[in-house]
């Protein structure tokens, strides 16, 4: 066992693991987060997207302890208490999730490139959720929903949704 | 002051999903992310080989392993007679090989340990000596008199033929085609994909030592139907079973039959006495689970000297794999092909159908898609393009010829469907003046002049969904109603539990709206619970579009029942006769009086405090509805291409999707629908195809290799709404899920077709991947 040190949605954590375990299957398994989703096994799909020191990264192609010393974002760490992240409130807005298996992933993903690229095209949002599949959706309302958090994070204070709301 | 107006979320409203809520916030509950108390982890040992005798199987190495708590051989299942399984259509299948394996991935045994790893680990401790036989990997090589066969299993079983199965008149199509002026053929391969939602299958079986009650965790489209098949399988009485599907990353009908793996996660529990957790990986998924379509067809349509069409006759060959286990209606052995006369008036047609047993992985489910309708849909949309394109045409104006006419609904077609409603030129028409038609042929003629090569293509479908009446429509007879069961609370708060199951079409929204229109209860007040066996009304679950049709129905008339009750409770609350109030969405005033009213909240109060004379309390009730038809969504996709001549890349310029499902509940919703079919209807057109070698190995079994679209090569699609409504749905709405997986692989490879004709190309079979159009062009002269 190997003994690591990682920030994970903001908070410090010691943890004792194999070396061998994978990152997705620490966050999901020892950490209880299991809103990061196995969807492929071969870094394909993007299920297992996490931030890693703000850069996503496929968390089924890493081993937990290259996360040593690491910062750890998860879809539980986006929202702020009861306040959601502008994706969070781009992807309820437009649609851009069905069954809901790639949305964390997707969300990650978007978070990111709205950090560097706060005004991205159409192309560069295609282009940086290129990465991750989704079964559901066509992409179309996913682009819209990083659209309308690229234009909610120009704003403060999202509203938070609920059903129905809008 | 300003007010905040409250959405009510009645029929028509494009109401934000209530289940997204829990979604973005990563607290969706998916199979996977089930732990129980002292659980356990299951890993299945496949086959290598196509097809091989087992000589023998030694697990004492594996079952030494590090946390291994149990190995599941066949033997083993079979001292509990559950070594094999019957299927939804009325085969067998193994459940762990005992003499054979009969395709690559086939489950041999199992490793129960504790932990994911530890399983996997030991899978490579089991010693198996295979003898390999000849793999039969098509149709075709199945059908040879020396073919190698397959099910040696089965007594009786001679060769590799599953059934045989004919509709139409042979008579009336042979005399159409006797008198036909053209006679366009068209063979194609509509090949094997796989549904591949991004959640894989997967199962925590829990059955209590102390009770004996079987909770089973199950990635199930159709939970209350699984757990029928489970009673009859395992011989567990049907209470002592709880199926519990929870949310659900997707199905497209890879999650409707039931797997080898649940059958021995299930057993291993009842064994153990322990919780037993599987789930696939995804090759696992691809390799083993619910492949879909590999139909092997040849259509002849005949035709006047004018165009008008006279006659359709096609032969499909199926490639079912080792077991016959398609997920359908047991009275349509090839589904509801059927339906290939599609939209258009053709007085006789001939359809007839074999299937074949070969090494390959069984299944056979309808991948969004209301059984075969798709492959159907994918002929006749072809071969009216093409017969267009022989006869010098314009492919619109062929359909335009031969469309079923608005004013001959209900239409009886020729292989005996009654077609409820539709108007498809309308929908043709509005598809072309959103594409620009008429200027894109001109573009298409000057780019032709250049030598660019350019494609329009169209498909106008009809499906047949939402199955289906109880007499012509049962699963291993259980007949394919479905159920809405409604509970007002005194407050005026409901909740609504369903016998169908989502995956992420939106039923706790979509079905909450129904509820608000009906009742008058807003849909933010109006729970929908769904899943649970033992909380929710029977119901066969959902696929093939039928959630809609189905507990979408039962849901309106269980609104109406609850309404009716609520009539006499306004009338004593008004003191006033039942016959002198008027219903307004959710409230009963006295005619002439408006302010003499009650609302639907103070109403459902009195269901519990103030109730008339002899009234039970309460205001709840249930309804099991049976559709006295199929609804019939149609529509027209057209797609424009500009092909490559160098290196035959395809690349898909605009996709016009005119889509009419009847009344639209959530119009939001229907769209999202729709451009997700749009998009795997893209994937199966152009890059998915589950693939084998001539040994029988599958070689495209992970997302490498089986290649679903990204964001990136995706079209943007163009969605339009033409709405006519069902006759005799009580909502008029017809159902969307797979309009669009069902219409547009045809519309994508017509425009190919469409570019390519001037070369003499007739027919690629999907996928039209780069290397197919290049070679097809090569082989024309076309060198640049």
């Amino acid at each position: 066992m190997s003994e690591i040190g990682v920030r994970v949605n903001g908070r410090e954590q010691r943890h004792e693991v194999e070396p061998r375990v994978l990152l997705v299957d620490f966050i999901r398994t020892q950490l209880r987060l299991t809103g990061t989703h196995i969807g492929c096994d071969t870094s394909s799909c993007g299920a297992c997207t996490v931030l890693l020191d703000g850069e996503p990264v496929k968390s089924c192609t890493l081993l937990a302890v290259q996360a040593d010393g690491h910062e750890i974002t998860t879809v539980e760490g986006l929202a702020r208490g009861s306040e959601l992240h502008p994706v969070q409130v781009g992807f309820h807005e437009e649609h851009g999730l069905q069954c809901g298996f790639c949305t964390p992933g997707m969300m990650l993903v978007a978070a990111a490139l709205l950090e560097r690229n706060p005004e991205p095209t159409e192309e560069e949002i295609r282009w940086a959720i290129s990465g991750n599949l989704c079964r559901c959706t066509g992409y179309v309302n996913i682009v819209k929903a990083i659209q309308h958090a690229a234009r909610l994070r120009q704003k403060p204070a999202p509203p938070v949704p609920t059903g129905g709301a809008g | 002051m300003s007010v905040e107006v409250r959405p009510h979320g009645g029929i028509g409203e494009s109401y934000k999903r209530k289940e997204d809520a829990r979604f973005v916030r990563g607290r969706g509950s998916y199979l996977d992310d089930i732990v129980l108390p002292g659980m356990l982890h299951m890993a299945i040992l496949r086959s290598p080989h196509a097809h091989a005798r087992i000589r023998s199987l030694d697990v004492s190495r594996a079952a030494a392993s590090p946390g291994v708590v149990a190995v599941v051989t066949g033997e083993l299942l079979a001292q509990h007679k559950l070594a094999w399984m019957p299927t939804m259509s009325g085969d067998t299948q193994a459940v762990l090989a005992t003499d054979k394996v009969r395709f690559q991935g086939q489950e041999v045994a199992a490793i129960v340990a504790e932990s994911k790893y530890l399983a996997e680990d030991a899978l490579s401790a089991i010693e198996v000596d295979y003898e390999v036989l000849p793999a039969v990997t098509s149709p075709q090589q199945a059908m040879r008199p020396d073919a190698p066969l397959i099910r040696d299993d089965k007594e009786g079983q001679k060769d590799n033929h599953i059934y045989h199965w004919e509709a139409g008149s042979k008579e009336d199509t042979d005399a159409a085609f006797a008198r036909a002026a053209r006679v366009v053929r068209l063979t194609t391969h509509y090949p094997r994909s796989h549904p591949a939602p991004l959640e894989t299958c997967g199962i925590v079986a829990d059955v209590d030592p102390a009770t004996g009650k079987a909770t089973l965790y199950l990635t199930s489209q159709a939970p209350h139907a699984i757990r029928t098949v489970f009673a009859l399988v395992a011989g567990l009485p049907e209470h002592q079973i709880r199926v519990i599907a929870p949310d659900i990353g997707g199905g497209f009908g890879n999650k409707v039959p039931v797997y080898p793996g649940y059958v021995v996660a299930t057993a291993a529990s009842l064994l153990l006495g322990r919780p037993v957790k599987w789930v696939e990986d995804r090759t696992e998924n691809l390799i083993s689970t619910g492949f879909a379509r590999d139909f092997h067809m040849t259509g002849e349509l005949a035709l006047d000297e004018q165009g008008k069409m006279l006659g359709l006759r096609v032969h499909l060959d199926s490639d079912n794999g080792a077991f016959y286990a398609d997920a359908q209606p047991s009275k349509f052995r090839a589904g509801l092909f059927h339906i290939v006369t599609g939209s258009y008036d053709i007085p006789a047609a001939h359809v007839s159908a074999d299937g074949w047993y070969t090494n390959k992985a069984p299944g056979g489910v309808a991948y969004r898609c209301s059984f075969r309708v798709t492959e159907a849909s994918y002929l006749i949309e072809r071969l009216v393009t093409n017969a267009a394109l022989e006869l010098g045409k314009d492919p619109a104006e062929l359909r335009l010829q031969n469309f079923i006419q608005p004013e001959q609904f209900p239409y009886r077609s020729a292989t005996g469907w009654v077609y409820d409603s539709g108007n498809y030129p309308a929908a043709l028409r509005l598809a072309l003046e959103k594409l620009g038609y008429e200027e894109l042929r001109q573009e298409q003629a000057e780019r032709r002049a250049r030598g660019e090569l350019m494609g329009i293509g169209l498909a106008s479908f009809t499906e047949v969904v939402g199955a289906g009446h109880g007499a012509d429509f049962d699963i291993l007879g259980l007949r394919m109603f479905d159920s809405a069961e409604l509970r007002v609370h005194p407050t005026g708060k409901a909740v609504l539990k369903l016998g169908v199951k989502t995956q992420g079409q939106g039923h706790e929204t979509t079905f909450a709206q129904i509820v608000a229109e009906e009742l008058g209860i807003p849909a933010a007040d109006v729970e929908v619970q769904h899943g649970d066996t033992d909380n929710t009304p029977y119901g066969l679950g959902t696929y093939a579009s039928r959630s809609t049709p189905t507990a979408g129905a039962a849901t309106a008339v269980v609104c109406r029942k609850l309404r009716d009750k609520a009539r006499k409770l306004a009338a004593h609350l008004l003191e006033a006769a039942e016959d002198d109030l008027e219903w307004e969405r959710g409230r009963f005033f006295v005619k002439g009086s408006p302010e003499r009213a009650k609302t639907i909240q103070e109403i459902a109060f009195a269901a519990y405090t103030n109730l008339p004379e002899g009234m039970e309390a309460g205001l709840e009730g249930v309804t099991y509805y049976d559709p006295p038809n199929m609804t019939f969504p149609f529509g027209t996709y057209a797609v424009v291409v500009d092909v490559d001549r160098g290196t035959g890349q395809v690349k898909v310029r605009r996709v016009v999707a005119v889509d009419d499902c009847g009344v639209r509940i959530n119009p939001m919703i229907v769209e999202g629908q729709i451009h997700g079919g749009l998009c795997e209807g893209f994937g199966i057109a152009f890059t998915e195809q589950i693939t084998f070698d001539q040994d029988g190995n599958c070689i495209g079994a992970n997302f490498m290799d089986y290649l679903l679209p990204t964001a990136w090569e995706t079209p943007r699609f163009e969605c339009h709404a033409t709405i006519t409504p069902s006759p005799h749905h009580p909502l008029g709405a017809k159902g969307v899920g797979e309009s669009a997986t069902v219409g547009s692989p045809a519309a994508y490879v017509n425009a190919v077709i469409d570019a390519l004709w001037p070369y003499g190309i007739t027919n690629l079979d999907m996928p039209v991947t780069p290397d197919k159009v290049w070679a097809a062009l090569r082989s024309r002269g076309v060198t640049e």
